[in-house]
């Protein structure tokens, strides 16, 4: 077991040093003078020679690599133009805002779509299954920034139910003291029920509109997955032996049918992280995706390097975690044959 | 004294009038025709028909676990005085496993792969009310022991990809019977297992029904199965039941025409090739009967084999450290696996060699060297004096042996690009190597080499998946004689097909190396094909050659005990 | 991440030989007829399965709309997407204005017609692209395996490590946030797709029977993988191309959302609804939706269509 876990964290170290490299590259592949890049647009020559210089920018290539990579390692992914803070304090401060809506949008995303699923496949061709259908079709077209504005206007313009989407919070509550740096756990843990409510009304919208996004690849991977199942040869068998509905879908077909599930995860998180840039644009959500994008349009490199590095990094962890839940509950990995 | 009116029991199962259907995109087609039949208790049924003829969704039928495209569309199924063609879902479910079950035909796929074997045969016991929730491991390792599995115990946690096919086969009749029902259903359960395992899970099985005098239905294709393990045989063709008989009788005297067919078209000791056509064809069957040539002829031997060997690396973290950091040692064991291990003989001019053995034994990737699709590790292969094991792999497609080698696949659908029509694919090596100049030399050639294998020349223009399992099997055998090669690899050419398809292919293969003076290496596992086809055959085993001689001699008298072992295993229908 | 772990319940040991137990759901008992069939065309089988399925007949025809927009675009807008009329500026949906001004006063309805051209014209060159790059990779890797695997996968596995959008983010802001940066980005993000389905297709007809065959027939290998392997590989790839149209579309409209790529004053769906996204809360709520209502409706009508084109395409189903 040790040796499985060991052997997936050795899988992942390639991708590290990849996306490392990738990262760097992209800042070095600017077109025109770098340092004038990470010095601004209204940088004066000797700024930009002086730039030049603490950047390192007049070594050659490895070099500078290796100063990279350097400091990375030392926690340090520069310092952002506009504000003039360390691109890690933002990123840190900003990225439970972030995780907060990502996992909001996937737990509420995989309690509706994994049960449509199964529940398409079982009741093939009825109304269930059509609606599955035609949600999945739908719902991998929709842009997502579209699917957020469509429910802003619903629910807040029309109907009102909503706040407005500025922000994690309304500006009467102050933020609850950080413990996880999750609104919602926090509040609950501090007890304040009036500040978790209000989390939660900010909260939902923009964590509907990513359900909505991963409803649909979840939903027809599950379908999918369970329609295969159902045909195979060994629920054929528990049938011809007699075992009840439930037990042949639930324990027979369903534990079956969540690998290829669980394996498309790494996908459907691919997506997810790309569309919390998005979402967060839309609401305003004060996550490291509106820092990047604030950040791009001031022509802001340092934050935007480390912001691809963040997701990457996260993105990779995801994907181990995922092979190693994987590699669990699937008897055919654990037990090496 | 007193005169008893011995009553017949009424039937365990009866099947009256029944029609199954199934709805398809081209329409409803009818599966099963107004098909009766009878089973008594304690009795042996065997249903026996070729591939089509609705043998396996009668028995799906009768169990109600058919496909949502199929109903049942008229007739009725009786089973213990109970109608359970139009008996209520949960009625059937309550019947299912504990008073009638199936074993089916792939027994690794028929398992649960992430569920331990013992805790599926559990489901079943707790599900019948067989066991509670404390005895049932006890009784799911007595289930295991009965089907003669080494070490129950530990067994019991085993999943399927851990064991082996018949070991799975093994487990999936412990299922089966582990509520002691009244009635198995077992659709093809050996087919796909080697044939000494065969036979002894037929052995297991029949012990156990009749240890419980239950009844059986033993659904299969192969007529010597249904022969040595049936009382009574029923004969489907088409959906209908043409005959039904006791085995003795259907076996001496076949009375539908269907029946004489099938009889005739197996393989059996004791017939000739022609013998296997129906009767009305031999006679019409130009060109003498295959006298078969013993021996080498004068120009001497076409192909000799000296000690091929071919090892593969072992997988696993010791092999790859090896690979790496130690010697490449291919004298012992170490770390090698070798398919084949240092075989050696000869094929003549005109001869046909039979090459058999089990699945493992090394044919098939002796026929790939041969072929020159792989290396071989060490060892000789000489072709019309020529060394052609020093000509690597990768480059003897562009070699001038190249046509003079070619090769028959066994499945014929895999052995032919979806994409290109007959015509294309036979066309292939002479647009390669014929030498032949625009397309209307090719085409003509074509059509000859149709003519030759008997397919149809409109048939030309088809794509495979347009064909019959036969049609595909002979436009493969037209490719591989396109360019007249001296020597024809068959690797099982006729496995996939029916037994009339079976026949009429051999009788052409013989009739093309009559004609045409090739040499055959015929690889096989049924040793019945090979002993109407080959002059001399070689029996392997783990690798190596374990016997070898005339066909005659080797399989009426063997030398060795794996062939003796092997010939007891096959089934025989009585002469 | 290599996750390939493929599932297949059904996978059971390489049988000694066996005939094939019968199909249960429909017999596979249909005689051929001996009679010569007349040789199917394509038109002919494309007509019949729209027919039976007329989803994809309407998605096709939503396609050739589509595409009639893109090709004539500006020709056919009742006004100049470009031209302001401040006096005009945000009016609701009449018939003047079908579907109103923006903020202005330019008509969104020709907007919307012009920007398909921009929005198709980058989702055509990037899958075009990534067509022939990633396809032709995959195809070598799968076939030829050793080190052309090792290399392709290595390139898949680096871009598949980052969260695909954020790369295409990263990779406009380093080149430069130009429309052709946006091809090349959307390009690079769909290869591993493309690289990984064109390999396993590959993979699998790589020991195929067909495949011995050929070698016997004296192909060499590169003869086989272009005209044994890459017409079976086709129909799959063709499928991918038209769902990843979509994908791709989808991708430029989102950086173009966030502000990278295309520039206003050129029209182009995503910066409309960025453009509209300010007044929705305003309720001026026709500026985003006609933009976007046009970018879904491309979207679904190309994943519906992909999903025809298999029907179409795979010879299994050609009778």
């Amino acid at each position: 077991m040790i040796r499985q876990i060991g052997k997936r964290l050795a899988t992942a170290i390639p991708s590290l040093i990849g996306v490392v490299i990738v990262t760097f590259l992209l800042t070095r592949v600017l077109p025109g003078d770098t340092a004038a890049y990470f010095a601004g647009p209204a940088a004066t020559p000797q700024a930009i020679a002086e730039i030049r210089k603490t950047l390192g920018l007049d070594r050659p290539l490895p070099e500078q690599f290796v100063r990279y990579v350097a400091d990375l390692a030392r926690g340090d992914f520069g310092n952002s133009l506009t504000t003039g803070q360390p691109v890690i304090t933002e990123i840190t401060t900003r990225l439970p805002a972030s995780a907060e809506l990502t996992l909001a949008g996937l737990i509420v995303s995989m309690l509706v779509a994994v049960p449509l699923g199964v529940l398409a496949a079982v009741r093939q061709g009825s109304l269930v299954d059509h609606a599955c259908r035609i949600v999945a079709t739908a719902g991998v077209s929709l842009p997502v920034f579209f699917t957020g504005l469509l429910l802003v206007y619903a629910f807040y313009f029309l109907l009102g139910w909503a706040p407005a989407p500025l922000g994690r919070l309304d500006i009467f509550y102050s933020p609850p003291p950080q413990v996880t740096g999750f609104f919602l756990i926090d509040s609950l843990i501090a007890r304040d029920f009036e500040v978790f409510r209000a989390a939660l009304a900010q909260l939902a919208l923009p964590a509907l509109t990513l359900a909505i996004f991963s409803l649909a690849p979840v939903a027809r991977m599950t379908r999918a997955s369970m329609l295969a199942v159902l045909a195979s040869d060994f629920v054929r068998t528990a049938r011809a032996s007699g075992l009840a509905p439930r037990a042949v879908i639930v324990t027979y077909a369903f534990r079956n049918a969540m690998l290829p599930v669980v394996t498309t995860l790494g996908m459907v998180f691919s997506f997810l992280l790309g569309a919390n840039v998005l979402v967060e644009k839309v609401f305003a959500w004060p996550g490291i995706g509106s820092y990047a994008i604030e950040a791009l349009i001031a022509s802001d490199y340092a934050p935007v390097q480390g912001f691809v590095l963040t997701m990457a990094v996260l993105y990779v962890l995801l994907n181990l975690s995922i092979d190693l839940a994987y590699g669990v509950i699937d008897p055919r990995v654990r037990i090496e044959a | 004294m007193t005169a008893e009116l011995a009553l017949a029991p009424p039937p365990l199962l009866e099947v009256h009038d029944l029609t199954v259907e199934f709805v398809t995109r081209r329409g409803t087609v009818v599966a099963v025709e107004r098909v009766a039949l009878a089973l008594a208790k304690g009795e042996t049924l065997g249903i026996v028909g070729e591939s089509g003829s609705g043998k396996s969704v009668t028995s799906y039928a009768v169990m109600r676990i058919l496909d949502r495209a199929g109903c049942i569309a008229g007739g009725t199924i009786t089973f213990s005085g109970m109608d359970v063609g139009a008996a209520a879902e949960p009625l059937m479910r309550d019947l299912r496993g504990r008073e009638m079950s199936m074993v089916f035909q792939n027994p690794r796929a028929a398992l649960n792969p992430i569920r331990k074997v013992g805790r599926q045969i559990e489901d079943v016991l707790r599900q019948h009310a067989q066991a509670t929730a404390g005895d049932a491991a006890a009784k799911a390792v007595e289930m295991l022991r009965k089907v003669r599995i080494a070490r129950p115990e530990e067994r019991y946690h085993a999943y399927p990809f851990e064991l082996s096919g018949g070991m799975c086969q093994r487990v999936v009749i412990a299922l089966a019977l582990a509520c002691r029902p009244q009635l198995l259903i077992a659709d093809e359960p050996t087919t796909g297992l080697d044939v000494t395992t065969q036979k002894a899970v037929m052995e297991l099985m029949v012990e156990l029904t009749r240890e419980r005098g239950m009844s059986t239905i033993l659904i299969t294709h192969d007529l010597g199965l249904a022969a040595a393990y049936c009382d009574r045989v029923c004969v489907m063709e088409k959906g209908r039941v043409v005959e039904t008989a006791s085995a003795a009788d259907i076996f001496a005297a076949p009375e539908h025409p269907y029946t004489r067919r099938l009889m005739r078209a197996t393989p059996r000791p004791g017939v000739t090739l022609r013998d296997l056509l129906p009767a009305d064809t031999a006679e019409a069957a130009a060109g003498p009967d295959v006298a078969r040539r013993a021996g080498t002829r004068d120009c001497g031997a076409l192909l000799e084999v000296h000690d091929l060997v071919k090892a593969y690396p072992r997988k696993g973290a010791g092999a790859t450290l090896q690979a790496l950091f130690g010697r490449n040692d291919r004298r012992a064991d170490d770390g090698m696996f070798r398919a084949v291990d240092g075989i050696s003989f000869t094929i003549g001019r005109g001869e046909s060699l039979g090459l058999v053995g089990e699945s493992g034994c090394g044919k098939s990737t002796t026929s790939m060297m041969l072929m020159r699709l792989i290396d071989p590790t060490s060892g000789r292969i000489v072709f019309a004096g020529e060394d052609i094991g020093a000509v690597p792999a990768r480059g003897f497609a562009r070699s001038p042996l190249r046509k003079r080698i070619q090769m028959v696949f066994q499945d014929p659908t895999d052995s032919l690009n979806p994409r290109f029509t007959a015509a294309r694919a036979i066309a292939d090596p002479l647009l390669r190597l014929g030498g032949l100049e625009g397309r209307k030399a090719v085409g003509a050639r074509c059509e000859a080499l149709a003519r030759q294998v008997g397919l149809p020349v409109e048939l030309l223009d088809r794509f495979p998946h347009q064909l019959s399992g036969g049609q595909k099997a002979r436009v493969g055998i037209a490719r591989a004689i396109a360019l007249s090669p001296e020597l024809v690899i068959l690797d099982e050419p006729t496995a996939a097909l029916d037994v009339s398809v079976q026949a009429i292919v051999l009788n052409l293969l013989s009739d093309l190396k009559a004609s045409l003076g090739m040499s055959y290496l015929f690889v096989s596992h049924d040793l019945n094909v090979v002993r109407l086809l080959c002059d001399r055959v070689i029996v392997m085993r783990a690798g190596r050659i374990v016997e070898e001689g005339a066909t005659a001699r080797v399989l009426s008298a063997p030398e060795s005990d794996y062939t003796r072992e092997l010939l007891a295993a096959i089934p025989h229908p009585p002469v | 991440m290599n996750q390939s772990a493929r599932i297949d319940p059904a996978a059971a040991i390489p049988a000694v030989s066996a005939p094939a137990a019968a199909p249960l759901t429909a017999p596979a008992g249909l005689p051929v007829a001996a009679a010569p069939l007349a040789r199917p065309s394509i038109a002919r089988h494309a007509r019949h399965v729209i027919a039976e399925n007329p989803v994809t007949g309407i998605a096709f025809a939503l396609f050739l709309a589509i595409a009639a927009c893109a090709v004539l675009g500006p020709a056919i807008a009742p006004y100049d997407p470009l031209a302001s009329d401040t006096a005009a500026a945000l009016q609701a949906p009449s018939t003047r204005h079908w579907f109103g001004t923006d903020q202005l006063g330019r008509d969104i309805l020709s907007r919307v017609m012009a920007a398909t051209r921009l929005d198709l014209g980058i989702a055509v060159f990037s899958v075009a692209l990534v067509f022939v790059l990633g396809g032709l990779s995959g195809v070598a890797a799968g076939f030829f395996a050793g080190w052309t695997d090792r290399i392709v996968g290595r390139i898949a596995d680096t871009i598949m490590a980052f969260p695909l959008f954020v790369l295409a983010m990263g990779i406009v802001a380093a080149l430069g946030n130009t429309v052709t940066n946006i091809v090349i980005a959307t390009a690079i993000i769909n290869f591993p797709l493309y690289a990984r389905v064109a390999r396993a297709e590959a993979n699998v007809r790589r020991e195929a029977g067909f495949v011995l065959a050929a070698r016997l027939a004296g192909n060499g290998e590169a003869r086989i993988l272009l005209a044994h392997i890459l017409p079976n590989v086709m129909p799959i790839m063709a499928v991918q191309m038209s769902l990843t149209m979509g994908y791709a579309i989808l991708n430029a409209a989102g950086l173009s959302f966030i502000g990278l790529g295309v520039r206003p004053p050129t029209p182009e769906w995503g910066i409309m609804v960025a453009e509209g996204a300010g007044f929705i809360v305003s309720g001026e709520w026709w500026i985003a939706l006609f933009p976007g209502a046009a970018l879904m409706l491309a979207v679904f009508c190309f994943n519906l269509l992909g999903d025809g084109l298999r029907d179409i395409l795979d010879p299994q189903r050609r009778t």
